[in-house]
């Protein structure tokens, strides 16, 4: 028998709008390859063959239809954020440990698809970067480790393309910025100056993979699977509160233009921030959960210990999610006023 | 003639493919075309309000147009015959409804003469507009656009606000139907004729006609009538197509920008809307003297030529849908539109008021629903929502059956137009839940209401036996005293008045009912006894083992005869309700609730009387109980099924004239 009104459907599915969200990724995939070799494409496949094991053992486990659920995408799309957010000399180990703590314990230990209040992406990252400081956060620098990852590297690409000291050992300039200034004497020109780790706006080659993920989310927009709100909140956030710091001593601090194009900020604008499961509802919801995490993130870059904060920022605007979305209810048609 | 005039938007909506042109390629099919059915069956509850009461009985012969029903009240309108012939019985059938339940109809056999009633016209301009209205309650005029609600009722100006705008609805944004655009299409002036009559009666300073511009014949037409019409303050205006742009208060904010909230009357804000097959019915009642007993009928979906038809009520559905092509592959008939239509519950059941299209469904024209995927909080429902709510948070609270918080969320506000259940990427059929959850809110208000009742009746009992004990113990005093006083000589009865005085005082509850009162004597007794029990509990099971098949035996037959009793007062009561049937009148929910109530304490003595002795006794009344919960339950899914029927028609009836 037939169910209940609306007997027709719009062609919407969860595994359309994952689709979509992936191929926003495909543009920055495509930069940092261009950037920086094909290394990110074995992460990439790590992390998808993690998170598809991961989550097709957790949904046996928790009984539920592993084919409607394996082809929803979602577990997909939080491997390619965990690849791609993850510095790119991580050992494969840290990215497939990740994977799989999103997968078990971000998401599926708190209910699975659409029940999990954190972005399991996130959690992951922060779990990984509080564990393994070291490996998650030294970029370049440390010998030892670029040693491992060239070892690494070749391991598992034993003919790909050979990767190159110079690759590996720029830096992310909010890191060089930090660590940079803490000089006597240094300033922001200064600092940047260093074109081994700068580009002309922000981290050399990075810059290019956050116009490729602005270029990607503004589809995203366009296609509605994301709303303009949470983007533009986190944008013009990080804008006006970097933009207000440069302007009373731009010798110390950073211009917008390069907190904005430096780090994880457009990753987050457009694919991290707007994981609709965990991120505020309402619209005025959206654009204070943006601007709050742009705050946090700006703190934690310019005063806090890690080299950015879009992770950390994420997860405590996560928290406060039910709150904003209480508070900021619109108002319904006939109760205006 | 359309004046450029700013036009206002609501939010969200959607657009579903619309599937109109296959139905509106040719001409309606008039009465005159149509063989009669071998039998009509014509409910008598056609409208939202009271239930009508039948006027004709099995063997009568009936004319044409001649009144069947009785307009029960105000809020109500009469039914009528649609063809001569004679009457087979008045009897409860299958109604045009989802839930499969009856409903008293008239069933008809036509003797194929077709003859008239006397019609009598009415010239309203010289009428005073409540004799106007009465005119209209009995012709049967209902809102057409689906809600059926008596029109008569709604074509009252607001006390306080001056009618400002007459909207007329023609925009019917449901895919499939195409019955109010044909009906412009072809007899547009007399859809204005109607229009006039209602302006006369609201004193409307203006007249807006709304059509969706996915509809430019109709739009050509009302425009070319009312240019005819000269008259510059009646308006046809096209509306941009967008679901559900026919909405009552959708189109009200369209073409006037008032936002009417939940709960109030337009008519408190100046405007009001009625449904162009409305103006149509109206204007045949009052200047043809016919009263309504047909309607246009869109037949779409699966059959070989989707058509309007004009189709007489009391016809059976599939009487009409063979006139169009059956399809082998039907397998149910959606009255309405798909957004917001109701599954039939068999082929054969009859077309009524508010049926505005019969949709053929078969598998390949309704794909049965995807799987459904938990919500991921897009918020697609929310961008979609033409009434500003957060579909998704009130799914989350229904699921939870956390109504209070649904409630927050303006759960009432929900026209249950679909478009969220539509746009969902999830396929959760969020529609369903919000039913699921006014149901649930009304039936426990009903219940708060007759437990409520239940108290004030129980104290008042308990005030009262006390009273009565009281002022018997005084008498019987004064009389001892009287009698001491005479005789001089003490009795031993005067030791024990005041004894049986103060006892009640103590334990009113227990002994307030009175002293005949066989049930309250086993209830007592059952009590004694349950009492004596726990206290041979308490010396440590020192009863003597043969007292216990005596007790067990009685208890047995105790909870046999209080069960007993309950069970007869909840069928006599509930057999009292159905007979009131439709539970629109809400008097019938209280008793019926009184009398599960009582059930539910018999049945909880018993039961703790059953624990107490902890035997087999137990298992022997078990089957009793299983029954009578089982029938209660029958009776009150089948009471809240009635009720949430008669509630949503009449929200949907305030709320919306969907067209």
């Amino acid at each position: 028998m037939i169910n209940n009104s609306p007997y027709v459907r719009a062609q919407a599915s969860v595994t359309r709008v994952m689709l979509k969200v992936l191929a926003a990724l495909v543009p920055a995939i495509a930069v940092y390859v261009w950037q920086f070799g094909p290394a990110i494409l074995v992460k990439l496949v790590l992390a998808t063959a993690t998170a598809l094991v991961c989550e097709s053992v957790m949904l046996k486990l928790r009984g539920k239809p592993q084919a409607l659920f394996l082809t929803d995408l979602s577990a997909i799309v939080t491997a390619w954020l965990i690849a791609l957010a993850f510095p790119p000399l991580a050992p494969w180990w840290v990215v497939v440990t990740g994977t799989a703590l999103a997968i078990v314990v971000a998401k599926h230990l708190y209910g699975g698809l659409g029940q999990n209040p954190f972005n399991p992406a996130m959690v992951a990252y922060c779990v990984m970067i509080v564990a393994f400081p070291s490996l998650m956060s030294q970029w370049p620098g440390d010998l030892n480790i670029q040693a491992a990852a060239l070892a690494e590297h070749a391991q598992v690409f034993p003919n790909g393309p050979a990767m190159t000291l110079d690759a590996i050992t720029s830096a992310t300039p909010l890191d060089a910025l930090r660590t940079g200034l803490r000089a006597a004497g240094a300033t922001v020109a200064s600092v940047s100056s260093d074109s081994a780790t700068f580009g002309s706006v922000a981290g050399r080659g990075w810059e290019w993979i956050a116009l490729a993920y602005l270029v990607g989310g503004l589809w995203l927009v366009q296609q509605k699977i994301i709303t303009w709100h949470i983007p533009a909140g986190f944008i013009v956030g990080l804008g006006i509160i970097s933009g207000a710091f440069w302007l009373v001593d731009s010798a110390h601090y950073a211009s917008p233009l390069l907190h904005l194009a430096a780090g994880g900020s457009m990753l987050g604008a457009f694919f991290i921030l707007t994981d609709p499961v965990s991120a505020s509802t309402t619209p005025r919801g959206k654009l204070i959960y943006a601007a709050g995490a742009a705050l946090i993130v700006y703190l934690i870059r310019v005063f806090g210990a890690y080299p950015d904060g879009v992770a950390f920022a994420t997860l405590l605007m996560n928290i406060v999610v039910p709150l904003i979305d209480m508070k900021t209810q619109p108002p319904v048609f006939g109760h205006k006023q | 003639m359309n004046a450029l005039r700013k036009l206002f938007t609501f939010n969200g909506g959607v657009k579903p493919a619309t599937n109109k042109i296959e139905s509106s390629r040719l001409p309606i099919v008039p009465l005159a075309d149509l063989p009669l059915p071998p039998q009509f069956v014509v409910p008598l509850h056609q409208s939202v309000g009271g239930i009508p009461q039948p006027l004709v009985e099995a063997g009568q012969h009936v004319l044409k147009g001649q009144r069947i029903g009785a307009a029960d009240g105000n809020f109500s309108a009469a039914v009528h015959a649609p063809t001569s012939g004679t009457v087979l019985a008045v009897e409860p059938r299958l109604m045009a409804h989802t839930s499969g339940l009856s409903m008293l109809s008239v069933v008809i056999e036509p003797d194929g003469k077709e003859e008239w009633i006397k019609s009598t016209p009415l010239d309203w301009r010289n009428t005073d507009a409540d004799g106007v209205r009465e005119h209209l309650r009995d012709a049967g005029v209902v809102g057409l656009g689906g809600a059926v609600f008596p029109s008569h009722i709604k074509l009252r100006a607001g006390r306080n606000t001056p009618m400002k705008s007459l909207i007329i609805n023609g925009a019917e944004c449901e895919p499939f139907i195409t019955c109010d655009d044909l009906l412009m299409r072809e007899r547009a002036d007399k859809v204005l004729a109607g229009v006039k009559i209602m302006r006369g009666l609201l004193g409307a300073q203006e007249v807006l006609i709304g059509i969706e511009d996915n509809k430019p014949e109709a739009i050509a037409a009302m425009q070319a009538a009312c240019a005819a019409n000269n008259d510059a303050t009646i308006q046809t205006i096209a509306v941009p197509t967008r679901y559900p742009a026919g909405g009552a208060k959708q189109l009200i904010r369209v073409l006037t920008g008032i936002e009417v909230p939940h709960g109030e009357r337009s008519t408190d804000y100046g405007v009001q809307c009625f449904n162009v097959g409305t103006a149509y019915a109206i204007h045949e009642a009052i200047e043809l003297g016919r009263p309504l007993i047909s309607r246009m009928v869109t037949i779409a979906g699966n059959v070989g030529q989707p058509r309007n038809y004009e189709v007489l009520f009391g016809t059976p559905m599939d009487f009409i849908v063979r006139q169009a092509g059956w399809q082998s592959d039907t397998n149910a008939f959606i009255m309405g539109g798909p957004m917001m239509g109701f599954r039939m519950p068999a082929f054969d059941v009859p077309v009524v008021k508010a049926t505005n299209c019969i949709i053929a469904a078969s598998p390949r024209i309704f794909a049965p629903p995807p799987p459904e995927m938990p919500c991921i909080r897009c918020g697609e429902c929310a961008r979609a929502c033409p009434t500003d709510l957060q579909p998704f948070e009130m799914y989350w609270f229904s699921r939870a059956k956390n109504f209070g918080k649904v409630q927050e969320y303006n759960l009432f506000d929900c026209i249950e137009c679909g478009c969220c259940s539509y746009v969902c990427p999830s396929h959760i059929p969020l529609v369903d839940y919000y039913r699921f959850s006014k149901t649930e809110i009304w039936a426990r208000e009903r219940q708060k209401d007759a437990a409520d009742e239940a108290r004030v009746r129980f104290e008042a009992r308990n005030e009262r036996a006390e009273r009565e004990k009281r002022e018997k113990a005084e008498k019987l005093a004064a009389r001892t005293a009287a009698s001491r006083a005479a005789a001089a000589t003490p009795s031993p009865e005067s030791g024990a008045a005041p004894a049986s005085a103060g006892s009640p005082l103590e334990t009113p509850a227990t002994s307030g009912s009175s002293g005949d009162d066989a049930k309250k004597a086993l209830i007592e007794a059952a009590l004694a006894r349950a009492k004596a029990k726990k206290e041979a509990a308490a010396n440590g099971e020192a009863a003597p083992a043969a007292e216990k098949p005596v007790k067990k035996e009685l208890s047995a037959e105790e909870k046999q005869a209080l069960i007993d009793t309950a069970l007869a007062k909840a069928k006599a009561r509930k057999e009292a309700a159905a007979q009131a049937a439709d539970t629109a009148n809400g008097a019938s929910a209280p008793t019926d609730k009184d009398a599960l109530i009582e059930a539910a304490i018999a049945r909880a003595k018993a039961k703790k009387e059953a624990a107490a002795s902890a035997d087999a006794s137990v298992a022997e009344a078990r089957p009793a109980k299983k029954e009578l919960s089982a029938e209660e339950k029958q009776a009150l899914i089948d009471a809240a099924l009635a009720r949430a029927t008669a509630r949503k028609a009449a929200a949907a009836a305030t709320d919306k004239e969907q067209s």
